[in-house]
């Protein structure tokens, strides 16, 4: 993506005016709040990502079997005490769909956390200190973006081995060139606002300058990038997985669950092996979608 | 114009460099040596050695790089490592079917994201308005290999109305009627991400544009409502839609690896994910630099129409 645009995009979204940090920080979170619960489709998606974050807390409570166990029949139709059957070698697939639930938001969250925190200084001091180190900063962002992003992904994977660790790696790896695009952009037209020049003139030390005028500052477009980063990271997992790429079985995982169901015989007579793992990941990457939606426009300071 | 070009083409050069560079040290991380696959497990350890020195796989890493940079230069993309084909040929058969499926896909995505974003942004904030965006949701949401299987299952498999893969009928002649057929599927699975960013897109434009002065000035002087949002509105807030049709191209090819995987897709994708499997580097290494050029090629397209529709966006 051009600079350019980038620029524009994100001095549209970061125009924090000086009189929002001289409120009390309590109150910018109550205006953002307020904001956010008149968005119904982004209230819904965060009480279905708090469900799903609770069946991944209490899995064990939840799974009716070990989601690793042949416990019945194979490929047995949904039963009472099979609630969504059972799969290919007879493992419970409710069992499974739990565990894969762990599986994606660990993937999505952990992801996110690296390259958000990774991006963001890495835009910070970039943008901070300008010149050289800006300009090469900026051009081995451009090397990374210039890559499709699920193929230089299936490579190195196919290279390094799948494992949970590596899709976590990779998939960060590749995603901290844009917020560190996002948080340059926010930081260069934040270095010329009033209250950061003020800042240098009092002669404040650059740490402190970044941290508490400028940081505050660029922390909305990154937390509405972050939020819609997890959506794509489960995305992107499902994919990998799907492929064969990604979460190796016995493990489970929504996209490995459903690769199974590319044979006619299953996509057509057993639904339930993978119907079941196909609406988790929408239902789950659209709730992530709404939260992200809503909060761009709760945390808009021009709305 | 003409400077910015040659300066972005400029700049190019060594991010390219360090694009090949990233791709060697990739494919270098690989566990094993080529030369396992070359070398006769019964030959002595002595000439294995010799055949490893004349293969110059005992240079330092970088040597290695500068010559297979070398060779990169003169066009040779070298030798598949499973087929023992030239990977530049390779690769050539499968560009076309990746193009025109890709290129089938944007027409699509455009035909349906274009009248959906202008409705929803005439009609804001009413339920139409709602309904696209709920499905300009989905439509992102979704993952691609579920709503392929989806498609299958409803129109292959039980109304069995369209072929579940393949670019045509097996011993068919191929005609144009039966690719076409072939393609309804794939095409729908690859649109459907894109056009549900673009209804957002096409939306946001428009309301933008509905807001500016020019419109009322219009009304005012009499113009009709039809030619108010048609001509007037519609051509500015278009502009914009068409050109970042190019920063979907990085989309599309890596949309194209699971599409053409479900759908027996004759293209690149398919060839990735199958060089991928037999540990091809030396295709996997030529089919991330394609792509790279291609994505770098269209950034710049990007840019270009984007300065050359909007006059007040300077580049340079």
């Amino acid at each position: 993506m051009s600079s350019t645009k980038l620029q524009a995009l994100s001095s549209a979204n970061v125009q924090t005016p000086a009189n929002v940090q001289i409120e009390h920080s309590e109150s910018r979170f109550r205006q953002v709040s307020r904001r956010f619960s008149k968005n119904k489709m982004a209230v819904a998606g965060l009480i279905f990502c708090i469900l799903l974050f609770a069946v991944g807390l209490f899995a064990p409570l939840l799974q009716p079997y070990p989601p690793d166990q042949v416990t019945g029949d194979f490929s047995a139709p949904p039963s009472s005490a099979h609630w969504l059957g059972t799969d290919q070698i007879g493992r419970d697939v409710l069992s499974r769909l739990i565990s894969a639930a762990q599986v994606s938001l660990l993937v999505g969250f952990a992801t996110v956390a690296i390259y958000v925190a990774f991006g963001t200084v890495v835009g910070l001091l970039s943008a901070y200190y300008g010149g050289w180190i800006d300009t090469l900063v900026m051009r081995i962002t451009d090397m990374f973006m210039a890559f499709p992003f699920m193929m230089v992904i299936l490579v190195v994977v196919s290279v390094v081995g799948p494992s949970l660790f590596t899709i976590i790696a990779v998939l960060a790896l590749f995603s901290w060139p844009s917020i560190a695009r996002l948080v340059r952009g926010s930081v260069l037209s934040l270095k010329q606002a009033d209250h950061v020049r003020a800042a240098v003139s009092l002669g404040l030390k650059t740490p402190r300058i970044i941290r508490q005028h400028i940081f505050p500052g660029a922390l909305a477009p990154i937390i509405v990038n972050a939020t819609f980063g997890v959506a794509s990271a489960i995305l992107t997992e499902s994919g990998l997985s799907f492929l064969g790429m990604g979460v190796q079985p016995p493990t489970a995982s929504w996209g490995n669950m459903l690769s199974e169901a590319q044979s006619i015989s299953v996509l057509s007579g057993q639904p339930w092996l993978w119907l079941p793992a196909g609406m988790a990941i929408l239902l789950t990457v659209l709730a992530i979608n709404f939260v992200g939606d809503g909060l761009r426009d709760a945390l808009d300071p021009k709305q | 114009m003409v400077t910015y070009i040659a300066r972005r083409l400029l700049i190019f050069i060594p991010v390219l460099l360090g694009i090949t560079i990233i791709n060697f040290i990739i494919v270098n991380m690989a566990p094993g040596n080529p030369v396992d696959m070359y070398i006769d497990p019964n030959m002595s350890p002595e000439i294995a050695e010799a055949k490893k020195e004349a293969l110059g796989l005992n240079d330092p890493l970088f040597v290695q790089y500068i010559k297979w940079l070398g060779t990169l230069l003169t066009g040779d993309l070298g030798y598949s490592m499973s087929s023992y084909a030239p990977v530049a040929r390779l690769v050539g058969e499968r560009i076309m079917p990746t193009v025109t499926l890709g290129l089938a896909a944007l027409v699509l995505a455009l035909l349906i994201a274009v009248p959906l974003g202008i409705i929803s942004a005439l009609k804001q904030n009413t339920k139409i308005d709602y309904l696209v965006t709920g499905l300009s949701f989905i439509g992102t949401s979704i993952p691609n290999f579920f709503l392929g299987l989806a498609l299958i299952y409803i129109f292959a498999v039980n109304l069995g109305i369209l072929p579940t893969g393949g670019m045509q009928k097996l011993g068919g002649d191929g005609g144009f009627g039966d690719r076409i057929l072939h393609m309804i599927l794939p095409a729908i699975v690859l649109a459907t991400g894109i056009a549900g960013r673009k209804v957002r897109y096409v939306r946001a434009s428009m309301l933008e544009v509905l807001k500016q002065d020019y419109l009322r000035t219009a009304r005012s002087k009499g113009v009709h409502e039809f030619w108010v949002t048609n001509k007037h509105a519609l051509r500015n807030a278009l502009l914009p839609v068409i050109t970042v049709v190019g920063l979907e191209i990085p989309i599309l090819l890596g949309g194209a690896i699971i599409t053409e995987q479900i759908f027996q897709w004759p293209g690149i994708g398919q060839l990735t994910l199958q060089s991928m499997m037999s540990r091809d580097y030396p295709t996997i290494m030529a089919l991330n630099l394609i792509a790279a050029i291609a994505v770098l090629g269209a950034n710049l397209l990007t840019d270009i129409l984007y300065s050359a529709a909007d006059p007040r966006i300077k580049v340079g």
